[in-house]
């Protein structure tokens, strides 16, 4: 149903899963790398780093530079941004909760 | 600024904190009775809980309904199985959409802090899957307790 509307996100949230692919993820945002680079620090084999890499690009949070014979990999922006938005805008209904809740509270410390 | 912090642990749970100016017993009361809940816990705007059944006893069951007035509605069932007055309530839920979500199971404590209340929230989920999924869908109402920040992904992304 909700998912429906937003088949890139669940692919997102999907992908943020994996310990893995999350370390890939926080290793990009200091800069574009190639899958030997990434392969070197997760100790994985580079298939192994190429298919966590296939996910994250199909849940278009990473996007491939072609250089010559090189694929550097990097962070997607708008892929980011959108989860961002995403976060934020939940994170907003649940603050609205407790905001609510919060009038709540002074209305019964009134009624003592 | 913002009062309520959001993060995940491991790979199952999700930890919700928020401070309120009101005492333990207070904010334990406005989580039990269904007279004080309905005024709060509804989510976005136009949304509003029209059932709200609990019986806040350990092994007690809850149903809360919600709808928003232009056909959409959902529900929560659960069971409690620890209350402590006024201090800590656990329970499990699942959200029906309308298929029932795995259960999420949650620890809620309110401490004193200063004048008000902390408030710790805990919630584990049979996998991390689900809780990815849980992200997705239920945090979208904001009813669910809402997850995730993603600290460290949004820091480096930011």
């Amino acid at each position: 149903m909700l998912m429906a509307n937003h088949p890139d996100l669940n692919a997102s949230f999907a992908a943020l899963a994996d310990p893995t692919r999350r370390a890939i993820l926080a290793r990009l945002a200091l800069g574009e790398a190639t899958v030997n680079e990434l392969a070197k620090p997760f100790d994985m084999t580079q298939p192994a780093i190429s298919q966590h890499l296939k996910v994250l690009e199909e849940a278009g949070l990473i996007v491939t530079r072609i250089e010559g014979t090189k694929r550097p990999r990097r962070l997607s922006k708008p892929g980011i941004e959108a989860m961002d938005r995403w976060l934020a805008m939940l994170r907003q209904a649940l603050e609205k909760n407790y905001d609510r809740l919060d009038g709540v509270l002074a209305a019964m410390e009134k009624t003592k | 600024m913002s009062k309520l912090t959001l993060k995940t642990e491991g790979d199952t749970h999700v930890i919700v904190t928020r401070r309120f100016a009101a005492s333990p017993e207070a904010v334990y009361r406005a989580h039990t009775d269904c007279k004080l809940l309905q005024q709060w816990l509804l989510g976005p705007e136009g949304w509003t809980m029209p059932v709200c059944i609990n019986a806040a006893r350990p092994g007690g069951k809850f149903r809360y309904e919600w709808k928003n007035g232009k056909g959409h509605g959902f529900h929560i069932t659960g069971e409690f199985i620890e209350l402590k007055p006024y201090s800590r309530i656990v329970h499990v839920e699942r959200m029906h959409l309308p298929d029932p979500s795995p259960d999420n199971h949650v620890e809620t404590n309110f401490e004193p802090d200063g004048a008000g209340t902390l408030m710790t929230m805990r919630m584990t989920l049979p996998d991390t899957q689900t809780r990815s999924t849980m992200l997705a869908t239920g945090m979208e109402k904001g009813m669910e307790a809402s997850y995730v920040r993603l600290d460290n992904m949004m820091l480096a992304a930011a």
